[in-house]
């Protein structure tokens, strides 16, 4: 049975016909050619296809397409602005916190849901009771760690993801604390 | 780190350019096989078998052929022919290939049909529907080393006699296992393809387009030259992408079943675990003989590993043990089970990385046994030559990792006793192993075409796959160095059969091949066109030989320190901390290359504590196919984890100096983290994956 339904993907609006079936990662990859969510698993067991769903991460092999009728997605390919990437993807290139890439799109928009998340207040399963106040709870490497792992990466570039992450929660400007040292040349 | 210009002449490459392709990736506009825009393709979905062996007697298609939008259900009886017979590279087991060639099962989950669909819910849905009789035929698929039937594939490695030699001051005689792991690269296996005009074209998520090129082409009879083969962004593979598998030649057999149609397959995460190899389980008995002063007199290492009736694999994983540590008397042996089960594969750092843990574990034994520190047992078997075939070894700095890696991780500072420090209910100790890798030759030639664009642009082209490792990114540094040209002015193409022919990215020797080959052909330019060369001036280089490789024993070397907390009541076993110092030769992107170190340990700390694969043997397959079950390092597994690496000059290796290190990374660390569990509990682990069960009441 097909449906026709259409979406607004990283600011552009698509109206499309689909098997009932057909999983919003489907619809993205194989109707609309939008291949910047990837599939790992097709389980919602890897977040490799990891996206913004009215602002919200999602893994989007888990959502039919039809179920997610008018609704907004945003994917890695339309977070930057302007011809600039955003800040996540910017400093996960910077501390390579990628390898092969595949995991990648994911994980940006996951680093993008959880800085919106504790922005807002949500705690984690690490957040200790009662943190948080102003600004939410503070984006720590274990809470980054806890946040993001939903997103798996069999290269294991996970010490560069939080790393980036870490510096995409910064305000602008500020310093880090103390560089987390990852290795290197003596 | 000295200031060696890579890349940028006259800038240190403390840190190195990013990777290239990290902003397309970040954005997810990097094409992977899968991502080609084709027009109308149609879609394959496997049918796989259900009994692990057996003859079919009968497919029945007609209710699958009913569904809306399928094309053709493929079968044994139906599909196109393959030769057989064909000559495959060392690489390929043609038996494994032969898809859909005969009515044949061999093992669970072999393909045995194949819907094709108009589209993807339609073909998945039809394989479903496909009913398949069988002949059942009895199947064997246990693994263990109690078996009367193993074979030793090749004599044993022996010195002195390690059976009758004298009875030693101190001996350590256990038994070690590591888990069968099925590799699970990111990317599903992914093969799109037309065939038209006597032309096959391929998207293929593969380590080597030019393998693909020529094993398809014999397969199917046809010139290599007419099988094209793109493959610019792979996402991962971690070997299982070496050698091809099963579901390439699937699509394929599609794709020329339906001429000038373009077929799509991606396997699922499930299928993954039945048709694209795996690491084999190893078990392995280890006898260590020393004196008391931690001096080794014997060493004795016989690994039992699982290989297939359908074509053999030998996971190599007493291999690692022959040029680790002297003694006078040693033996080193392999011991095959051949099952009614898939072929294995290479899996990143295949022999080493088991083959590791049960000598370093038993180091550890040894060093606790003779009251002396586990680096000190070390340093003390440092052999002059390599142990196994007597040659001098190229640079050997293992001794040095070891030192400089417990001066950064304060490895001093540990209890002295196990199970000596508690901390908030967790035990807490730290563990040490070394890590070798070898200088392999690599499996393939290599040319690199240079080519002179005007403007001060230069391309380099050669089909050489990035899996992950920085290639794009390296090659370009290394042909902006040969060439006396800024980084800028490097344009690097890779990863398409239309290129000249490069290696498969395996054995770590990728930037060693390759990046010699463009080495080799810039002075070929520089020779032909001198510093001012025309626009559209070219030249070809050739990988060069190594003169000494004959004459020496190459091997990258590393150690690896880690610390372990089990917690005291629940035995929940957590690694705040790994440390490695490598020794690979020279650094070409300390960026990238950290990645390759930290992502190795990563996938190591993920072997020692989570990952197995664990088969039914009453019905022949893997139980916990997916990544709910199959459990993989997640973010929240992996704490702190450093590479560090010594400066290394090592001009024997080859014109770069570079050893490889994408694999070493992975080898030993299983070992250091059960090492250090044994050191915060005094429990001792010798079977991976380390479990909390292994510490509860203990
Ligand atoms: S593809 Fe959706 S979670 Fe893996
Ligand atoms: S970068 Fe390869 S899976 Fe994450």
């Amino acid at each position: 049975m097909d449906a026709d339904i259409s979406l607004t993907v990283d600011g552009q609006s698509h109206d499309l016909r689909v098997d009932t079936r057909t999983t919003l990662l489907d619809a993205l990859r194989e109707h609309l050619h939008i291949t910047s969510p990837k599939k790992g698993c097709d389980h919602g067991q890897c977040g490799s296809c990891t996206v913004l769903l009215s602002g919200r991460r999602v893994v989007s092999c888990l959502v039919l397409a039809v179920a997610a009728e008018g609704a907004e997605v945003t994917t890695a390919a339309g977070l930057g602005r302007d011809g600039r990437p955003h800040r996540v993807q910017q400093a996960l290139v910077e501390h390579d916190g990628l390898q092969c890439g595949y995991c990648t799109p994911g994980q940006v928009c996951s680093a993008v849901g959880v800085l919106d998340e504790a922005a807002a207040g949500w705690p984690s399963a690490v957040t200790p009771p009662g943190a948080g106040g102003d600004g939410g709870p503070a984006l720590t490497a274990a809470e980054i760690r806890e946040r993001m792992s939903g997103n798996l990466c069999r290269c294991g570039a996970y010490a560069g993801i939080v790393a980036a992450v870490e510096e995409a929660a910064r305000p602008a400007g500020e310093a880090p604390a103390a560089p987390a040292p990852r290795g290197g040349g003596r | 780190m000295t200031a060696t210009a890579y890349g940028r002449p006259g800038t240190a490459t403390g840190t190195g350019p990013p990777r290239s392709d990290g902003p397309a990736k970040a954005a997810g506009t990097a094409p992977y096989a899968y991502e080609y825009r084709v027009a109308d393709p149609a879609y394959v979905a496997p049918v796989q078998a259900t009994v692990a062996r057996g003859r079919v007697l009968e497919v029945d298609a007609a209710e699958a052929e009913a569904v809306e939008g399928v094309i053709a259900v493929l079968t044994h009886a139906g599909a196109p022919g393959l030769d057989t017979g064909a000559e495959l590279s060392g690489l390929q087991r043609v038996a494994e290939l032969a898809v859909l060639q005969s009515g044949e099962v061999s093992y669970r989950g072999q393909v045995v049909a194949a819907v094709v669909a108009e589209t993807f819910e339609a073909a998945w849905h039809a394989a479903a529907l496909v009913t398949v009789r069988y002949e059942q035929w009895p199947h064997d698929a246990g693994f263990s080393d109690q078996r009367a039937d193993a074979v030793a594939p090749e004599e044993d490695h022996r010195q002195g006699e390690v059976e009758s030699a004298a009875p030693a001051e101190v001996v350590v005689e256990q038994t070690y296992a590591t888990a069968m792991q099925h590799n699970n690269p990111m990317e599903p296996h992914t093969t799109v393809a037309r065939f038209e005009g006597g032309e096959l074209f391929l998207y293929e998520s593969t380590q080597g387009s030019y393998e693909v090129r020529r094993t398809v082409a014999a397969l199917l009879g046809m010139e290599p030259e007419r099988v094209h083969v793109v493959a610019p962004y792979v996402g991962g593979g971690f070997g299982s992408k070496g050698p091809l598998h099963a579901p390439t030649v699937l699509a394929v057999l599609a794709a020329v079943a339906l001429p000038g149609r373009w077929v799509k397959l991606a396997l699922t995460r499930r299928q993954m675990f039945a048709l694209v190899g795996y690491r084999s389980p190893t078990i392995q008995r280890v006898r260590l003989s020393a004196g008391a002063d931690g001096r080794l007199s014997g060493v004795d290492v016989v690994a039992t590993v699982q290989s297939s009736h359908v074509a053999d694999f030998v996971e190599e994983a007493a291999g690692p043990a022959k040029s680790m540590y002297a003694a006078p008397n040693r033996r080193m042996g392999h011991r095959v089970v051949r099952l009614d089960a898939a072929v294995p594969t290479w899996m990143r750092a295949p022999g080493e990385c088991p083959g590791m843990f049960g000598p370093e574990v038993a180091m550890d034994e040894l060093a606790w046994a003779c009251g002396l520190d586990p680096i000190e047992v070390r340093l003390r078997n440092e052999p002059e030559r390599d142990p196994h075939t007597g040659k001098p070894f190229s640079s050997r700095n293992l001794a040095a990792c070891l030192r400089e890696g417990a001066r950064r991780f304060g490895w001093a500072d540990r209890a002295p006793e196990p199970g000596g420090r508690v901390e908030n209910g967790w035990r807490v100790g730290m563990g040490v192993a070394a890590s070798a890798y070898p200088v392999v030759p690599p499996p393939g030639d290599s040319w690199a075409r240079i080519r002179y664009e005007g403007e001060g642009v230069y391309a380099v082209s050669l089909a050489a796959a990035d899996i992950g490792t920085g290639a794009w990114t390296a090659l370009a540094q290394v042909a902006a160095d040969a060439l006396g040209v800024p980084l800028e002015r490097v344009r690097v193409r890779l990863g398409d059969s239309s290129l000249p022919e490069a290696s498969l990215a395996g054995g770590s020797t990728g930037l060693m091949s390759w990046g010699s080959t463009i080495h080799a052909a810039a002075e070929e330019f520089r020779r032909g066109h001198g510093e001012r060369p025309e626009p559209g001036a070219e030249a070809t280089g050739h990988l060069p030989a190594n003169p000494a490789q004959d004459d020496y024993a190459m091997y990258a070397y590393g150690a690896q320190f880690a610390e372990v907390r089990v917690h005291a009541a629940t035995g929940e076993v957590r690694v705040p901390r790994l440390l490695g110092v490598f020794a690979a030769g020279r650094i070409v992107n300390a960026r990238t290359a950290r990645s390759q170190f930290t992502g190795g340990m990563t996938m190591g700390l993920s072997m020692a504590l989570h990952e197995e694969s664990v088969v039914d043997a009453r019905f022949g397959h893997v139980v916990n196919g997916d990544f709910a079950e199959y459990h993989i390092a997640a973010n929240a597994d992996v704490e702190d984890v450093q590479a560090h690496w010594i400066d290394e000059e090592d001009p024997l290796v080859n014109p770069l100096g570079a050893k490889g290190i994408g694999e070493i990374g992975i080898v030993g660390t299983a070992a250091a983290v059960a090492n250090a569990a044994y050191h915060a509990t005094g429990v001792r682990v010798r079977s991976l994956p380390v479990r909390l069960d292994d510490f509860i009441g203990a």
